[in-house]
């Protein structure tokens, strides 16, 4: 696991639902099939309300239209990120369009084991709001040992929460890696 | 220190003596349900990471049932059921629901306990959040990934954080005009959509208990809108009853310990609470359907595993018997048992179906989850324009039925056959 990650930031409110991360009529495609699964990079995030997409201004396109990959590698939200259904295509989604970390206030609890079991990102939890002081488009930068995430553009700096229980799976890169390396499955 | 009935079930699963909030367990599973929609996925990751030629680990404990995108001419969605049968055939799987057959069933909370899949005691796992409805058994159940469940499929087993127990405790019977839909978006309401995160949430009391089994369904079926692990009611004769009518399999139910330790204890008392609703776009957006009288609506939908029960439309057709719609309204039933059932089941004098088709209403040919969850865009029901629409369904969240420009109000099946007669949010009494 890398110990520094940089991006620009997504900024998104609270309560963002798995049906606004992949509405449920991209759910049909494969996510096995290494070009058929480019769609959910394209449709990630396309169920926001435009108004709300990439605060604080809005109507900002996550993902440029045609293409699957985002400039944002970063998401920035509010509290209960990934409430709703338990559809693993969320996180793969937004793993797909590129994203390597979210950093929110905090998560649903499916949202947040998908995100670990299967390894698609990394979810961090930020001690204090930062929606409000963030802006789409900021530079940031997570130090993960250190706990910390940096605005580059605003130079400050915010603590971030210890990942806790999950921090092995975490490391091993994923459910199945952490259970080989521990011994559970045989390889 | 003595034991919730979540921790109890949890930790006969690890073959633990003992197990409490927050400690990490690994479970062994009893079923493993998968859909159309994650199934697929599941099957990849399963096959990936245990090898083209991997068995399942117990065929008789893997059950799969199609039931999202079934009506629809999706060719991708097509494509996905048949994953599903090529998987069905190499593992040579008992429990299989396929489409176009006698046994297909629909919406799979409702087919799981139709087909005496939920029973007391046990541990299941699903591939959908809704996954908590069968907790209604007196079981630990609850929703998750595709990676979760291609573990499962592989060895039988989950990891699991055992979590801290919210009770809920209602007192006194229903009062005529409400249902289990209320009490559950009136607690969601109180409590937030993340304020139960992490945690099961427990419904007790002589209200809870007086519940029909299909009501109690209800109750679970939400915990997940207000962030719950998962939901569990006590097991009585009620209980019993219904699943031993269901199976003959043996089962051992769990009750809390006396000095079971929890995390909160909310006491309601049933007559207290209103017709309530959940305004758009949130299920803790919370009103009382007197408070939202009046609101112009375009469409009313009665369906999902949530409220297309049989019981759920036997409450709208005592509302609806005589009477015309204003407002276009759906009727989707959850499983091709209850669609049979529209036809038998009679209200003073007439079926059900009888009286939603005298009174407008435009009844669904499937069973299936149809436009709860908006689908392929030529999904019965779904919302494809700025609607505004009141239904059974669980969720408002922006988008859900179809359209985000939609909005969506959430409320029992008495409140919307009432809202759905007179074209606006109309309070049940007024009706009964
Ligand atoms: S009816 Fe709706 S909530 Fe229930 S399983 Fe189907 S899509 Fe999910």
């Amino acid at each position: 696991m890398q110990d520094v990650i940089r991006g620009k930031a997504y900024v998104l409110g609270n309560n963002i639902d798995t049906d606004q991360i992949i509405p449920a009529k991209h759910l049909v495609y494969s996510l096995s099939d290494p070009e058929e699964s480019k769609k959910y990079g394209t449709y990630a995030l396309s169920g926001l309300p435009d108004a709300v997409a990439g605060l604080p201004q809005g109507n900002i396109k996550f993902v440029p239209d045609g293409e699957y990959r985002s400039p944002y590698h970063i998401l920035l939200a509010g509290k209960n990120f990934g409430c709703g259904s338990s559809r693993e295509h969320a996180p793969a989604a937004l793993q797909i369009a590129g994203v390597t970390a979210v950093v929110a206030e905090s998560y649903a609890r499916i949202f947040y084991r998908n995100a670990v079991d299967g390894g698609f990102l990394l979810p961090f939890e930020s001690e204090l709001p930062l929606v409000a002081e963030t802006q789409t488009g900021d530079e940031l930068e997570i130090a993960i040992s250190a706990g910390e995430l940096k605005n580059l553009t605003r130079a400050t700096t915010h603590r971030l929460r210890p990942i806790g229980d999950v921090l092995e799976i975490v490391k091993a890169g994923g459910l199945f890696s952490y259970a080989r390396a521990s011994g559970m499955l045989k390889s | 220190m003595g034991m919730t009935m979540t921790e109890k079930i949890l930790a006969r699963h690890a073959k633990r003596q003992n197990a409490h909030a927050g400690d990490n367990i690994w479970v062994d599973v009893d079923i493993l349900m998968t859909h159309d929609v994650c199934g697929p996925g599941t099957i990849g990751i399963f096959h990936k990471e245990f090898g083209p030629k991997a068995k399942v680990w117990d065929r008789e404990k893997v059950v799969i049932i199609p039931d999202h995108y079934i009506f629809t001419d999706d060719q991708h969605a097509h494509r996905n059921i048949d994953l599903l049968r090529d998987f069905v055939k190499e593992q040579d799987l008992p429990y299989y629901y396929d489409v176009g057959t006698d046994k297909y069933k629909g919406v799979c909370h409702i087919a799981l306990p139709e087909e005496g899949h939920t029973r007391p005691g046990e541990v299941l796992f699903g591939t959908d959040s809704h996954t908590c409805t069968a907790g209604a058994f007196g079981e630990f159940a609850s929703g998750i990934g595709n990676t979760d469940a291609a573990f499962i499929l592989g060895t039988g087993k989950l990891w699991v954080k055992v979590p801290q127990t919210m009770r809920f405790e209602f007192e006194g019977p229903l009062p005529p005009y409400l249902m289990a839909k209320d009490l559950i978006l009136h607690i969601i309401g109180d409590i937030g959509v993340d304020g139960a995160t992490y945690r099961a949430m427990e419904f007790a009391g002589d209200g809870v208990m007086s519940l029909s089994i299909e009501e109690r369904m209800t109750l679970c079926n939400m915990v997940i809108e207000a962030g719950g692990k998962n939901g569990v009611i006590p097991t009585d004769a009620v209980t019993e009853e219904f699943v031993k009518s269901k199976t003959a399999k043996l089962y051992e139910p769990v009750s809390d310990d006396p000095d079971a330790r929890f995390h909160s204890v909310r006491r309601y008392k049933t007559a207290e609470i209103e017709p309530t609703v959940a305004k758009p776009h949130s299920p803790d957006n919370k009103g009382t359907a007197r408070e939202s009288a009046g609101t112009k609506l375009d469409r009313a939908y009665i369906g999902s595993c949530t409220g297309g029960k049989l019981n759920d439309f036997l409450a709208a057709a005592k509302i609806l018997k005589g009477q015309r719609v204003k407002a276009d309204t759906y009727i989707v039933p959850a499983t091709t048992e209850v669609a049979r059932g529209l036809g038998t089941t009679m209200h003073d004098g007439e079926t059900l179906l009888d009286i939603f088709q005298k009174a407008g209403a435009k009844v669904s040919q499937g069973a299936s989850c149809a436009a709860c969850l908006g689908g392929p865009s030529d999904t019965f029901g779904r919302l494809n324009r700025s609607e505004v629409c009141i239904s059974t369904t669980n969720r408002n969240f922006p988008g859900r039925m179809g359209s985000k420009t939609a909005q969506v109000y959430l409320a029992s099946p008495y409140t919307v056959a009432a809202s759905a007669i007179t074209g606006e949010i109309t309070d049940p009494r007024e009706f009964l």
